[in-house]
């Protein structure tokens, strides 16, 4: 390997690190406020990447009709729920997000031509669709099991993975897809070429990273949640609500998800099961951060991304194993370090 | 005695079981506004359960908890903090990763949510009852001493703006001068016009700030009365002590 | 005894099932059988242990992939050559393999919370599922073909008929082994994994152990249907070991009801054949090709774990009628005990025990001392720090500083485990009992340490006259406290105060020479607590020392040889009760004030 094809190789594991740092983030997110592993982020990935490529297919996406049919479930349930306990209020605001917002998204994708429209516009259509999923998600699948074990939630999350990853193939096929890239620019620093879709996937990873860092530190909602993983019933007390606070962070999953999904899709072929790898990756990352440090977790998807990486040069076959690996390490660590004889739920 | 004023809080005929177990037996309580009501007890008596039932952290088997005069039916947490009630737990569950003016700060959570943006105003109010938070608000929650962390959660619990507030043990662990600082506080509170319901174990603090109290004992309310009544009764010193008579 | 004419039935049935049967039902029965056979072993470690795998496919891969490759193999190294054409020997060294594996990855992740193992195992069957279908000498991700069929007393088992007998039997074995393996001293151990971690470690029990245990097992009869499934297919390749076939596993433990061994078996069989029919039929629905019954096996058990978290099984029981059987424990030999100390002799001594969390001190400079044949009382008010104080000389929790010595010997860095087994046994303020389990099964966990007998001969049921033996002590320790005619019932059913009784009971099983017990009065009617109180007299005149945490100060005083006081984590007062009792400070710190 020449110095060449190292910093080839670095670019490549860097780009692919800084999505793995995103989802890692995203699941360590997840998991310290609603205890939930969420292994179905690797299909919001699929999804946001697969959605927007049917859009520049001129295809109708099927997460189009996931939202709606997730929406009526969640306004049958949520409606039955308010009728039964008298709280007419809250009508007006079930029916408009979970029916109208739905309505209105499938009435603008065929009236407009998805496929004529510039990038930006596909991409802000395609997470329109896509992000809902995750609050709709923790609506039907979570929320009546917000109080079971660790255990019965990593459950629920295998099965919706598998719902998710079956609906993606029903929607999709499986036939793969790539977009184009968002920009064709490339820039040359000595003898590297930095492609344009490197800069755009760290420049929005650094911003994503950015904007969040300002929604946890400088915002009340921001707070809420980190304030519901430090203590769940200090939280309640404050009147943050579990519902509340468990929708919020899967929003923030799906986006996250999705986002970088749309990142990815003219690096990689996405199929609709590739997601899942990639988020497992990210899981990796997260275990370095033990499951609750953010910095841990993001540095940990970076070197998952870089070992990747090289080790394809090396030893192209075994990249998984040896990705997959790592955490043997970690996990040793972790049990040398940790001395403490756990009481579950 | 108590019906002269209305009360803001009625607990009527209320029960909790934990499975089969019942841990509170038709406990009837009333709080007006302005007014301090203590619940004293031994250890085990019920009274955190009784506090985790009233603010639904718990579900209530039996009886009815009336606002206002409002009956809020099975109303959980959420919603009892929609309606001014606000409980300081015995364990004080603060966020202790965050610092003194952000726990401050999601203690007018609900507020903010319902369109109130009086944070600011709120908080230094509260920093005028504690000034020692003050000169912490920028240190984080868990780096407090006990005084300063039962200060916060006291704090925290004023910035909800509270029509109920109630207190479960806020003299547990306690050094006295720290006991004799909270009271303080407690009892000044009274102007407000908030009404207080005070969870203790420190029976003759609490008698002292109180207007009226109950006494509990095994899931039962044993005893009731005025607070300088119940103070010099010999019942209340026997149910704590045991130094009446022994078999 | 109705349970019995059931199982005789259910085996008739299988009996015959093959001659009825056609062609394609006996080979979707023989999966079931396969399938059953892991779902077993995940019932025991999920629904019963609380523990979670993903990598059950990859074991029944290691043992496929062991006996495909030896006894294919054509070029061995002759070192190893004696390995290779043998089915036996593939077995042999499948078994031996993923113990190896399982042991491993139990040893890592099993001391860590109980998220680490699912992730730990999703990891490492992705891996091996890549290596399987990357490495040259296992065919890649065509795999290999050609396995010799088993020959079985000499009958070459080359049809499914003939294998179906062998599936099902070995079914039969596994959940046998895993019935008795459950209805035992290291049974009741492992039941206690699933929220009873800390109680069961200062019963003695080895918690750690009794997790890799379980993996092992769950991990072998993984692999036992692996060399089943490569004999029964002849040919073996990566895609039935993946990821997804775990999941499916995992899917059948849960569906069938994740507490249950028969429940596996319900599991294999509807997952299976749920899949079979959806295979057929969503593709023509949907016009298009691809496993979509995935869609259905995660919307399905999403709805089962919402409406019916204990799955189908315990559905099924509820169905036929159960007669009220007498149960009746058979008397047996009494268990040896251990001479109790001299009464006067000093068993337990606390110097100077520091305790902080954090910035808070919970226990500061404490000292106590506790003697054979005394009851001393630690009373103080809410939050003085007491429980704390007798976390740190049981060994639940460490002291940060100071000295606890139990007989002589310093006990201050040990475990409760360890503590336990020196003769010092505890209750719980928080009652920690294991709802579910009888009052018997419960007090019996405290008798772990009297009982040697392992794992192997529990699976065989080799341990018999142990177990009533442990059994009939536990018997009379229940009797003792007054709990005889609730021995059978399930001990979340009893009253609060009890409860607190039953852990008496349950300490006492240990046969211990020092008592720790922790507010034990609390919640007890009158007549119970001057029960308890005269069974306590009686402990003492027999030579055991008492350590009692308690608020009830009417019961300590009447009871008590002395007391101490605590308030703010020190002592306050030391003495006989009635001077305790008259002591100033002790009324202050009781009763509280703010002048």
């Amino acid at each position: 390997m020449d110095l060449q094809i190292a910093l080839l190789l670095g670019q490549d594991g860097i780009t692919n690190g800084a999505i793995y740092a995103l989802l890692s983030l995203a699941l360590v997110l997840v998991f310290a406020v609603t205890r939930v592993i969420f292994i179905p982020q690797g299909e919001f990935v699929a999804f946001g990447a697969l959605t927007l490529a049917s859009f520049q297919a001129g295809k109708t996406p099927g997460t189009l009709w996931l939202l709606i049919g997730a929406g009526v479930a969640v306004a049958l349930i949520d409606l039955s729920v308010a009728l039964r306990a008298g709280h007419v209020r809250r009508i007006p605001r079930i029916v408009a997000w979970n029916l109208v917002y739905p309505a209105a998204a499938a009435a603008l994708i065929f009236l407009v031509k998805p496929n004529e429209m510039p990038l930006l516009a596909q991409i802000v259509l395609s997470l329109a669709l896509v992000v809902p999923l995750g609050p709709l998600t923790y609506r039907l699948a979570y929320q009546p099991l917000a109080e079971a074990s660790v255990l019965v939630l990593l459950i629920v999350s295998v099965a919706v993975h598998l719902a998710l990853v079956g609906l993606g193939l029903l929607f999709f096929g499986a036939e793969g897809s790539r977009t184009p890239a968002f920009s064709d620019g490339s820039i040359v620093i000595g003898s590297l070429t930095v492609t344009g879709q490197t800069l755009w996937v760290l420049g929005a990873s650094l911003m994503l990273i950015v904007v969040l860092a300002v929604f946890f530190e400088r915002t009340i909602y921001g707070k809420a949640l980190r304030a519901t993983a430090m203590n769940r019933t200090g939280a309640r007390l404050m009147g943050i609500s579990t519902v509340m606070a468990g929708k919020l962070s899967f929003l923030l999953a799906s986006l996250i998800g999705a986002f970088s999904g749309i990142l990815i899709a003219p690096i990689t072929t996405i199929y609709y099961d590739t997601g899942f790898l990639i988020g497992l990756k990210g899981f990796v990352g997260a275990i370095v951060g033990a499951l609750s440090s953010y910095p841990l977790a993001a540095a940990g998807a970076l070197l998952v991304g870089l070992l990747e990486s090289y080790s394809s040069f090396w030893a192209s076959a075994f990249k998984e194993v040896i990705v997959f690996t790592l955490i043997i390490p970690v996990l040793v660590w972790l049990s040398l370090t940790t001395r403490h004889v756990e009481e579950e739920e | 005695m108590m019906d002269a004023i209305s009360p803001v809080l009625e607990v009527e005929d209320l029960c909790v079981s934990y499975g089969k177990v019942e841990a509170l037996h038709h406990a009837n309580i009333k709080v007006g506004a302005g007014q301090i009501v203590t619940v004293i007890g031994p250890n085990g008596a019920g009274k955190t359960t009784m506090l985790s039932a009233v603010m639904g952290l718990l579900p209530r088997s039996q009886g009815r908890i009336r606002f206002n005069g409002t009956d809020v039916g099975d109303a959980e947490v959420g919603v009892m903090v929609g309606y001014g009630v606000t409980l300081v737990p015995e364990s004080r569950a603060l966020f202790a990763e965050m610092s003194v003016e952000d726990n401050l700060l999601l203690g007018a959570f609900n507020r903010y949510r319902a369109g109130n943006r009086d944070q600011e105003q709120t908080k230094d109010e509260v920093f005028g009852i504690f000034p020692r938070l003050k000169e912490r608000r920028n240190q984080y929650a868990g780096t407090l001493s006990g005084g300063e962390r039962q200060m916060l959660a006291l704090a925290r619990a004023l910035m909800a703006k509270p029509k109920v507030l109630m207190l479960d043990e806020p003299s547990l662990g306690l050094a006295p001068l720290i006991v004799r600082e909270i009271f303080r506080v407690i009892s000044s509170l009274k102007d407000t016009g908030v009404g207080i319901l005070l969870v203790e174990q420190n029976a003759r603090a609490a008698l002292q700030v109180a207007d009226y109290a109950y006494v509990l004992e095994t899931g039962e309310i044993a005893l009731e009365g005025l607070s300088k009544r119940l103070i010099d009764d010999p019942k209340v010193v026997e149910s704590y002590l045991g130094l009446g008579g022994k078999q | 005894m109705q349970q019995r004419y059931l199982l005789v039935a259910f085996i008739a049935l299988l009996l015959i099932a093959p001659q009825l049967a056609s062609e394609f039902h006996v080979t979707l029965l023989n999966y079931i059988g396969l399938y059953s056979i892991v779902a077993v072993g995940l019932v025991l470690l999920t629904g019963v242990g609380g523990l979670m795998s993903f990598g059950q496919a990859a074991f029944v891969g290691l043992g496929g992939y062991a006996t495909a490759y030896l006894s294919t193999a054509t070029e061995l190294p002759g070192w190893a050559a004696f390995l290779g054409g043998s089915p036996w020997m593939g077995l042999l060294v499948g078994i031996l393999l993923t113990a190896g594996v399982a042991l491993l990855l139990g040893l890592l992740t099993l001391r860590l919370s109980g998220h680490y193992l699912p992730l730990g195992t999703i990891a490492w069957s992705i891996s091996l599922y890549f290596l399987f279908g990357n490495l040259e000498f296992l065919g890649g991700h065509t795999g290999i073909s050609g396995i010799p069929a088993l020959t079985l007393f000499g009958l070459q088992m080359k049809d499914g008929r003939n294998f179906f007998y062998l599936i099902w039997a070995v079914v039969m074995v596994v959940v046998w082994l895993t019935l008795n393996l459950l209805d035992s001293r290291e049974g009741r151990a492992i039941r206690a994994l699933k929220g009873g971690v800390v109680m069961a470690e200062a019963m003695g029990v080895d918690t750690a152990r009794s997790k890799v245990v379980i993996f092992l097992i769950a991990a072998l009869f993984g692999c036992i249907s692996g060399w089943l499934y490569a004999h029964l297919q002849r040919f073996v390749n990566p895609t039935p070991f993946s990821l997804y076939m775990s999941i499916e596993y995992l899917f059948m433990a849960v569906l069938g009801g994740a507490g249950h061994v028969w429940g596996a078996l319900v599991g294999a069989g509807v997952i299976t054949i749920l899949k079979q029919w959806l295979q057929d039929w969503l593709p023509k629905l949907f016009g298009a090709s691809g496993n979509f019954e995935m869609i259905v096996f995660g919307f399905l058990l999403v709805f089962v774990l919402q409406r019916a978290r204990d799955g189908i099984w315990p559905i099924l029981t509820r169905l036929i009628p159960q007669r009220a059987s007498i149960r009746t424990v058979v008397a047996a030999e009494p268990l040896p005990t251990k001479a109790l100390p001299d009464a006067g002799q000093v068993l337990l001594e606390a110097n100077n025990v520091v305790k902080r969390f954090g910035g808070l001190v919970a226990n500061n400079n404490m000292n106590l001392m506790v003697r054979a044949g005394e009851i001393m009382a630690l009373i103080g008010p809410n939050g003085a720090g007491k429980s704390t104080m007798f976390n740190c000389v049981s060994g639940v929790d460490r002291a940060t500083e100071g000295k606890v010595l139990f007989r002589g010997r310093e006990v201050t860095s040990l475990d409760s485990r360890e503590i336990a087994k020196l003769g010092m046994s505890r209750t719980f303020q928080h009652v920690r009992l294991l709802a579910t389990m009888s009052v018997l099964e419960n007090a019996a966990i405290g008798a772990h340490l009297r009982g040697s007998k392992a794992v192997l001969s529990s699976m065989l049921h080799l341990e018999r006259a142990e177990e009533k033996r442990l059994l009939a002590e536990a018997a009379r320790q229940v009797e003792r406290v007054g709990l005889k005619d609730s021995m059978f019932e399930a001990a979340g059913s009893l009253a609060l105060g009890q409860q607190r009784t039953l852990e008496i009971a349950r300490a006492l099983c240990a046969d211990p020479c020092l008592l720790l017990l922790d507010e034990p009065a609390a919640g007890l009617r009158y007549l119970e607590k001057q029960a308890l109180a005269e069974l306590l007299r009686k402990l003492r005149g027999e030579g055991m020392g008492i350590l009692l945490v308690e608020h009830d100060m009417d019961f300590v005083m009447g009871l008590a040889d002395r007391v101490v006081v605590m308030e703010f984590g020190e002592k306050i007062a030391e003495g006989l009760p009635e001077e305790v009792q008259r002591n100033p400070a002790v009324i202050e710190a009781y009763l509280g004030g703010v002048e």
